[in-house]
């Protein structure tokens, strides 16, 4: 299954948002998500089925004025 | 001052961005005596850390963090950013900017107040950052702001205050609420003269951040917002058009012709 996170493809297992962000080396990193625009909360991830042609945002924290 | 219940003794908020390096950031932090910083999000990727270490940092700081939408340019960007915000920073106080003009950077005051409205019924506590616009300020009060960001002048343009008429009209017409001037402040000079205006409190980051020393210049900004604030409460004297003699005249010694 072919998802974009953060625009780049990436293929990975089908499965849960909590899954795919464990499998691109975002385990235990302090980053907040949404998934095709909406906002999906940390205790959600595990609960959020990702499809084909997903787009998973992750931000961390950063800089700002 | 307070900010929805929080007690706060300085009146300088600083923003973490465009530092020459982070311990310059968090020495400049210290020397601003802030309590409060405002923070973003950004993408990152699963090999990146620097998120991870800048949080790091402020967390060892001991400051509260104040995070901000900028770069939304619509509401549902705003109200997406503000809750990813809310859950990664662990705050419902939340900077909302809802950008609607590129150059000049200024907020779209109308996706401004509908972000708010949005936001403040979601338990949300905003900062709304806006202009000296009154009508807007009453739209963004009734839909439950309770603290105002006015700007100065567009971000980063460190042209001081543009519109001292309307930040005054701002502040005699909330004077319950906690106005923040936020953005365009070049100097300390500025600050003073927000401060000095009757605003709580003035919000800034380039001015420091590129200063080139941003600690010392983090220092005068602090020691302008003070004298401003010092000066406020001492009411100063208003400006007059003819001269005034500071020395008595009365008992001058008679010495012309």
């Amino acid at each position: 299954m072919r998802i974009f996170l953060n625009d780049d493809a990436h293929d990975v297992e089908p499965g849960t948002l909590a899954a795919a962000l464990e499998a691109l080396g975002y385990g235990g990193r302090k980053i907040a998500t949404a998934v095709n625009g909406r906002f999906v909360a940390a205790p959600a991830r595990p609960a959020t089925a990702l499809t084909d042609g997903d787009r998973v945002e992750v931000v961390a924290p950063m800089q700002g004025g | 001052m307070s900010f929805y219940g929080v007690e706060l003794k300085s009146r300088l908020l600083l923003g973490t961005s465009r530092y020459p390096s982070p311990a310059i950031l968090a020495e400049a932090i210290k020397a601003s005596a802030a309590e409060v910083v405002t923070v973003s999000l950004r993408r990152e990727s699963g090999s990146d850390r620097a998120g991870q270490s800048f949080w790091s940092l402020v967390r060892a700081l001991g400051v509260r963090v104040l995070p901000n939408t900028a770069g939304c340019h619509s509401v549902k960007e705003a109200v997406t950013t503000a809750h990813m915000a809310r859950e990664l920073f662990d705050t419902k106080w939340i900077k909302l900017e809802v950008i609607g003009e590129s150059d000049t950077l200024q907020p779209d005051v109308f996706g401004l107040v509908e972000a708010a409205r949005i936001l403040s019924e979601d338990g949300f506590e905003v900062f709304p950052y806006t202009t000296e616009d009154l009508v807007v300020a009453d739209r963004l009060v009734e839909a439950g702001c309770r603290v105002l960001m006015p700007w100065g002048a567009p971000i980063g343009s460190a042209r001081g205050l543009n519109n001292v008429y309307g930040l005054k009209s701002l502040r005699a017409h909330f004077p319950g609420i906690p106005l923040v001037v936020d953005a365009g402040l070049g100097v300390p000079s500025h600050a003073a003269a927000a401060m000095e205006l009757g605003y709580d409190a003035v919000l800034l980051n380039t001015a420091v951040a590129e200063a080139g020393d941003p600690v010392a210049m983090a220092r005068a900004f602090a020691l302008a917002v003070e004298a401003g604030r010092t000066a406020y409460l001492a009411q100063p004297l208003e400006p007059r058009d003819m001269a005034a003699p500071s020395t008595p005249v009365i008992g001058k010694a008679a010495l012309g012709d």
